[in-house]
């Protein structure tokens, strides 16, 4: 199983990603001038400021030519997950509803939060338990999620509420506590908490975030297998 | 034929510009040169004055900041070779050998007056700067640590701009290097009365690199060709080194806004990720990072460092804005740019790997062999000066050092009251300014980015790094500046042990050392004595640690009508420990834990924190150290914590011995009984001396009783107590009063946690 993990310029977490990748299945950078995916099965959009967050975080490079490709990708069906500035991506992209605005203290902010799974069964969090706490490293300075009432309403209905942060971790002002979405098919999600540094104790304070890459391949391989 | 242009008048007329006439010494003077420098410069210019072009390069590469004119000769005396010392003092920055084929450089570097200036830009472009001297000897920087130094805060005082500064510091600071992808994984504040007018930004970086990927920046091969590659050049800066660094700030100082550097962390993550491609592809021959001075400064550098000369045509200079003058060019502080010398055969590839990256990319000069540097404009001569002179021969001074008679500092406001017992005593300690706790500021910095930490900040001592073999860095920046006044010498020394005794708690062995010298004004005899005696100790400690100079920096003139600065010998170190997995913690983690006071620790309340809220002057010196049995101690529980024997292992540092348990219930969530033996009490003039007096050379451990026993035969150790419990408790064996007032502490976890919370009200 194979995952690309986008690289643009200002990406700062990408390396991080591809060795967390890495752990569970093949992992390959693709460069935002290359439209190839590189026979990618899941496609990762990491964290970092692309484009220096120039005009708005994510604004820029959801016009790259690696992303034109993976909202075909994403149309088709295939897997994406993005994180932190990748979430704003692909919000930026429409490929996810909502946006993320500035955290409440207007200030960037570094913490280990704790997640709570709210929908256990999707493509990316098949290997957590429902209401599993995940305990991984957020660190960022817009990452307020927000949405109009009647698409959060829309969006709880469809169980595209993924992650909450649990009580008294949310430190941005998310509406609903809202840490992760997914969009109604199921296949593109959104969080704003960094997994790819929580696959090592050593390193990310906890092994948890590691479940989302498995929980992928899991998806991946169980497709194949149909 | 040489052809000299005169600058003629534009929108933007040169400073000391005199009308269709050459400047001259009143010019020379404006720019911060002596009348008898002026008058060197002219011989060594064959007897002709210097035009415009000529005179602003000499007056910033022979200014304070670029020549280190009043330092240097005592910089000389400092250790700087060693075992693990691959790359000395001399170029962009030091390294060491980690193992593995890998080595780490290091430096640090003060942008102290900007940040005064403008404190968002002045600490981000220090940021900036810092990281372009790794990448520019070929290595990928992976950490930053940061070492500030602000006046007074607090409710009582009118600390708008303490608080301005310090705002706009730690968000400059986090603000950079969180854009550019490198951890901000540890640092200092202080917040004393002397620093109110100049406040102390220092930046210190780590990058890793393979041994064969290091890269000096000699200029080599007459015929080669120079590259200029990064942003445009601008107006940014413009005589920021000599009129900046080199002098005293005074009244007006807004108008040297326009001087302070505007940086874009998105254009040196362009520019890094440019410059370490190339050094892996091969085809640069030399490189060489653009700070302060600009062209003018890299270009002479690297002419002086390989014995040749450069010509530079600034027609061909990428800019940003239009009509700008040659002399400007040549001393534009524009951020983000490199410089680097290629073979003619490899410029085309060079290029393309700037049009890659997005970075703009210019052939604009040629190395030489006549040694001398020539500036042209569209092939128009219009400087022409001796390497040699620009860079060598700046004359260098001796200071006049004379110990002050008379103290040299106010003493601190007072802003604790007198007989306080030792329950409100430690609360206050713990919610004063230089002891309360940092979250507030580390919480702005990705400290993790690139995913080597393995201990993050309040986790440890010092920041531990994972490497790839699975041994990890241990960093520690550190310098209490108020008690290098009350004793310049040991002051520094006890500076240099605490960076050691940091490294020691993680299992970390000392590889190397950086020093940024923040002084006032040398050419005063009092400062003078500062200087000398600091790096006196400086030398005195780095060679009983077999811990080197490796590179630094000096900041002089940091005073103003107010008076100067305390002494601050900023001093980083790295070191190494072989299992990352082993690295040390500061909290307490085990109910039953033994808790051990460990070391040759003479506590004493002089020059200590308690003494500065009291309001007490600072006394004539303090005590001498016994460096040997200090070092002895350190590397006892270095090995107890490698041998992972130990559940926590804590200095002993600011607010003494009863902060220091505070600290270690407080990051691991856990209480302590402690009881004061006789003996303990015996040896101390007081019980407020064995609770809050300060000194180097004590640790509080924590572990099984079986590790302290075998400790007990390598170190000086006292069983202070026990680990359990909701509550931090410390009784006497008899009742001990100090001055009639209880001396015994017993405080919960949470009012330990509210009275840390201190700094949460400034964010």
């Amino acid at each position: 199983m194979k995952f690309g993990i986008l690289q643009f310029p200002g990406s700062c977490d990408e390396v991080d990603a591809l060795n967390a990748a890495a752990r569970v299945g093949d992992a390959e950078l693709i460069w935002h001038r290359d439209r190839d995916l590189k026979g990618a099965d899941a496609i990762v959009v990491p964290g970092g400021f692309s484009y220096g967050d120039y005009l708005r975080a994510g604004a820029i490079a959801r016009f790259s030519p690696a992303m034109e490709s993976v909202i075909e990708f994403a149309r088709e069906g295939g897997l994406v997950l993005g994180i932190c500035n990748g979430f704003q991506v692909l919000c930026e992209a429409h490929l996810l509803p909502g946006a993320l605005l500035p955290n409440a203290n207007l200030r960037f902010t570094f913490r280990q939060v704790q997640l709570e799974v709210l929908n256990s069964g999707g493509s990316f969090t098949r290997a957590c338990a429902l209401d599993e706490r995940l305990s991984i490293p957020a660190k960022h300075c817009w990452g307020r999620y927000y949405a109009d009432e009647r698409t959060l309403q829309e969006m709880d209905a469809s169980g595209q509420f993924v992650l909450r942060y649990a009580p008294g971790e949310n430190f941005n002002g998310s509406l609903h506590d809202i840490a992760g979405v997914c969009n109604e098919q199921g296949n593109v999600f959104g969080m704003m908490p960094h997994a790819e540094h929580a696959v090592d104790d050593l390193t990310g304070g906890s092994a948890d975030g590691l479940k989302i890459f498995q929980s992928m391949r899991m998806s991946v391989e169980g497709a194949l297998a149909r | 034929m040489v052809i000299r242009t005169l600058q003629s008048d534009t929108d933007h007329p040169a400073p000391g510009h005199s009308e269709d006439t050459l400047p001259g010494l009143t010019d020379a003077l404006a720019l911060g040169l002596t009348a008898q420098e002026y008058e060197l410069i002219c011989e060594k210019q064959g007897g002709q004055a210097p035009n415009q072009v000529e005179l602003a390069m000499y007056s910033l590469l022979w200014s304070e900041h670029c020549a280190y004119k009043h330092s240097k000769k005592l910089l000389r005396t400092l250790p700087t070779e060693g075992e693990h010392v691959v790359m000395g003092p001399g170029e962009n920055a030091g390294a060491v050998d980690v193992g593995g084929g890998l080595v780490c450089a290091f430096k640090v570097e003060s942008h102290n007056h900007p940040s005064a200036v403008e404190p968002f830009q002045g600490a981000a472009t220090g940021v900036g700067g810092i990281l372009r001297d790794i990448f520019a000897i070929g290595a990928r920087p992976i950490a930053v640590l940061d070492s500030l130094r602000f006046g007074e805060i607090g409710n009582r005082r009118d600390d708008q701009r303490v608080r301005y500064l310090l705002d706009g510091a730690v968000a400059g600071i986090g603000h950079y290097g969180n854009s550019i992808g490198v951890p901000t994984i540890g640092g200092e504040v202080y917040f004393e009365g002397p620093y109110e007018h100049n406040c102390l930004v220092n930046a210190m970086a780590l990058g890793l690199a393979p041994r064969e990927q290091l890269i000096r920046s000699a200029a080599a091969g007459p015929g080669n060709v120079l590259i200029l590659f990064g942003a445009s050049t601008g107006r940014d800066g413009i005589g920021g080194a000599s009129v900046l660094a080199s002098a005293e700030l005074g009244e007006g100082d807004d108008d040297k806004r326009p001087t302070v550097q505007v940086g874009d962390p998105f254009e040196e993550k362009k520019l890094l990720e440019c410059s370490l491609e190339l050094l892996q592809l091969g085809l640069i021959v030399s490189l060489q990072d653009l700070g302060a001075a600009g062209l003018t400064s890299s270009a002479s550098e690297m002419a002086s460092k390989g014995e040749v000369g450069i010509d530079i045509d600034i027609a061909r200079v990428p800019l940003r804005e239009s009509g700008m003058q040659p002399f400007e060019v040549m001393v534009s502080e524009s951020q983000e740019r490199m410089l680097c010398v290629v073979e003619p055969h490899n410029v085309e590839a060079v290029m393309a790997l700037c049009e890659k990256w997005e970075v703009n990319g210019a052939a604009i000069g040629t190395v030489t062999d006549t040694q001398r540097m020539r500036v042209l404009d569209g092939g128009v001569l219009v400087g022409d000066m001796p390497v040699r002179a620009l860079v060598d021969d700046c004359p260098l001074y001796d200071i006049h050092p004379q110990k002050p008679v008379d103290p040299v500092y106010p003493p601190p406001l007072a802003t604790l009251a007198e007989g306080l017992d030792a329950n409100a005593t430690l609360l206050a300690l713990l919610a004063s300014s230089n002891i309360a706790s940092r979250r507030p500021l580390f919480e702005q910095y990705d400290s993790i980015v690139q995913s080597r930490t393995v201990r993050r900040p309040e986790q440890a001592d010092a920041a531990v790094l994972l490497l790839p073999d699975g041994s990890a860095l241990g960093v520690s920046i550190d310098c209490n500046g108020r008690r290098v006044a009350a004793d310049p010498r040991w002051g520094t020394v006890e500076a240099v042990l605490e960076c050691a005794a940091n490294l020691a708690c993680v299992g970390a062995e000392p590889l190397g050392t950086t020093n940024n010298l923040n002084f006032g004004n040398p050419e005063k005899p009092h400062i003078a004595w500062q200087l000398t005696e600091a790096v006196r100790g400086l030398g005195e400690a780095c060679r009983a640690l077999d811990a080197p100079i490796v590179g630094g920096n000096v900041s002089l003139y940091n005073e103003g009508a107010s008076g100067p600065i305390y002494p601050t010998p900023v001093i980083g170190m790295v070191g190494r420990l072989p299992d990352a997995r082993r690295a040390g913690r500061l909290g307490f983690a085990s109910e039953g834990d033994q808790i051990a006071l460990v070391g040759p620790f003479a506590p004493d309340l002089q020059a200590g924190e308690l003494h500065k809220l009291l309001g007490q002057q600072l006394p004539e010196g303090l005590a001498p150290i016994d460096i040997a049995a200090v070092r002895a101690t350190q590397q006892a529980v270095r090995d107890a914590v490698r041998a992972g024997a130990l559940s926590s292992g804590h200095d002993i540092a600011e607010g003494g011995l009863a902060v220091a348990l505070a600290e270690c219930c407080l990051a691991g969530g856990i209480g302590a009984r402690i009881e004061l033996g006789e003996d303990l009490l015996e040896a101390n003039t007081t019980a407020f001396a064995l609770l809050f007096g300060e000194g180097a050379g004590g640790f509080v451990l924590s572990g099984p009783a079986a590790a302290m026993e075998e400790l007990s035969r390598q170190a000086p150790l006292q069983v202070l107590g026990v680990v359990g419990g909701a509550v931090l408790e410390i009784s006497h064996a008899r009742v001990a009063r100090h001055s009639g007032v209880a001396s015994t502490i017993h405080l919960t976890l949470a009012e330990l946690r509210d009275a840390h919370g201190a700094l949460a009200e400034y964010f």
